[in-house]
């Protein structure tokens, strides 16, 4: 399995959450905004990401299999 | 050579004008002069028979194709290809579950190419709208304009009676006028007002071609790709490679402003070198230090530099630049290129949709940035600055507006770099004095709204 992560910036408000349940590879900028440090979700970090994508209040970030057919 | 339809009419000399032939200076061509001058429309009846249908479109597609034709409105994606996915996707059951959306709602400022095809040849892009939606099967066309002009809404509804009249248009066309924001003209914006929203920009996937207008596949194109189609399907997709070079063929319309002698819209070969189409409008008026290809979501290129690149997108990206919807802006060595930089880019702050973060706080973060540096200096530390907030906005919206602006702001560090380090050390310019001459619409011309 392969999944990435993305974040709607049109639903996403800036709400920090997902920097605070996924520190590995969510920074926020200086307006709260959450900056994507690498898109692929190691599997060590899988119950983070899983975490931060439940826990958005605006259900702004995403997690998409990629896994090729 | 390929065309649509065995015409009574001979394909025209393969030299320019070719959208521009029959305008006037004074009057917009009627249906008629229309007529008269690149024959009537001919689109093969459609076959009751589904798969005889479907190959007739096919035949279209691959004639577009064929013609290498791309994009005018800035992207300059294969107009063939993009027909092809949207007819693929409305599916073979020819139910008219497509949509065609004529882009014609220039708002880029320094642009005034689809408003003079809409006022003076509002026929050859009528024809390309009936033409795209046999194409893809559409069963609904749209020619979208800014609602807030009044007199061109006025006139295309009328050149639209007088086609209805005939019967020109098997696929009703509606025009509809948009919010006039910069924003309000990205596909998705127009395609998310026609279906009742905003003029707003929408996340992506999906894109309109795949699901558009009524959850249809929908093709948005600009209203000169569009007029370009008029023209293949009468004459051929041999006769429209017959100019320009072979990956980027036809004809384009530019709009060269700032200081040059003559100041306008111009009809050119594509492949043109810079140069040549600054003198096309009467040469520099002044001694230049810069060029703005592209628009504001293009580049600043040093004159000398810019003079002998190709007017395409491959050429122009060879050397950091890009086409757009292809415009060039002549900069004189007396303007402050910095603050000109600067009052675009509160253009563009304002006109965010303020939908993303990056963008509702970066662009004015930015726009401020550079104001410091063109009119007050850091003391060396304004130019870091900046440098440091373009990857905080790249990259990071729903829509092109946030990159287009960055792209902007990063051309203007390379080409007037030396001015930027003598800014930051010494603050304002005798240039700033100058007159602003990039074109950005006062606050009374402009539109706030976005429904």
């Amino acid at each position: 399995m392969n999944y990435r992560l993305r974040v709607n910036p049109i639903a996403c408000t800036g709400h920090g959450v997902c920097a605070e349940l996924l520190p590995e590879l969510i920074e926020l900028d200086p307006w709260g905004y959450p900056i994507l440090l690498s898109p692929a979700v190691p599997a060590g970090v899988m119950d983070h990401a899983k975490r931060a994508v439940d826990a958005c209040p605006t259900l702004a970030l995403l997690m998409e299999d990629v896994t090729g057919p | 050579m390929t065309s649509l339809a065995q015409s009574a009419y001979r394909a025209p000399e393969l030299g320019l004008p070719r959208l521009l032939a029959g305008v006037s200076y004074y009057h917009p061509t009627g249906l008629a002069e229309h007529e008269d001058l690149y024959g009537p429309l001919h689109l093969p009846p459609v076959s009751p028979h589904q798969g005889h249908a479907q190959r007739q479109r096919q035949r279209l597609i691959e004639v577009v194709e064929r013609s290498g034709l791309t994009g005018r409105g800035g992207a300059g994606f294969p107009a063939g290809k993009k027909m092809r996915s949207v007819a693929a996707l409305a599916g073979s059951d020819r139910k008219g579950r497509a949509v065609v959306v004529a882009n014609g709602a220039e708002s880029e400022p320094a642009s005034c190419k689809d408003r003079l095809l809409l006022t003076r040849a509002p026929h050859l892009v009528l024809d390309g709208i009936t033409l795209a939606a046999y194409a893809v099967g559409a069963g609904e066309a749209h020619l979208v304009v800014h609602g807030n002009e009044d007199e061109l809404l006025d006139s295309l509804e009328d050149a639209v009676a007088d086609r209805d009249t005939l019967g020109v248009d098997p696929v009703p066309i509606q025009v509809t006028g948009i919010p006039g924001r910069y924003v309000s003209s990205e596909q998705s914006s127009i395609v998310q007002y026609l279906n009742g929203g905003p003029a707003k920009p929408t996340f992506s996937p999906p894109r309109p071609h795949e699901r558009g207008v009524n959850g249809w596949p929908t093709l948005v194109n600009n209203v000169e790709t569009l007029a370009h189609l008029a023209l293949i399907a009468r004459y051929g997709d041999g006769w429209f490679r017959g100019i320009g070079p072979p990956a980027e063929p036809g004809s384009a319309l530019v709009t060269v402003g700032g200081a040059v002698n003559r100041p306008g819209v111009y009809e050119i070969e594509m492949g043109t070198p810079i140069g040549q189409v600054v003198t096309l409008a009467g040469g520099p008026s002044e001694r230049l230090q810069a060029l703005l290809v592209g628009g504001y979501f293009g580049a600043w290129l040093p004159a000398e530099l810019a003079w002998p690149v190709p007017m395409t997108h491959a050429g122009l990206r060879a050397v950091g630049g890009a086409m757009g919807a292809g415009m060039v802006i002549a900069l004189p060595i007396t303007s402050c290129a910095l603050a000109e930089t600067a009052r675009v880019v509160s253009y563009l702050a304002e006109e965010s949709a303020a939908q993303c973060g990056p963008c509702m706080f970066g662009l004015p973060a930015l726009a401020d940035a550079l104001i410091e540096l063109a009119y007050e200096g850091g003391r060396g530390r304004a130019v870091r600055a900046i440098a440091t907030l373009l990857p905080l906005i790249e990259s990071r919206g729903a829509c092109r507006h946030p990159d287009g602006a960055t792209q902007f702001v990063r051309s203007a560090l390379t080409t007037f770099a030396a001015d930027a380090r003598w800014h930051d050390q010494h603050g304002s310019c005798y240039g700033v004095n100058r007159a602003p001459l990039l074109p950005v619409p006062g606050d009374d011309e402009r539109e706030w709204d976005w429904t």
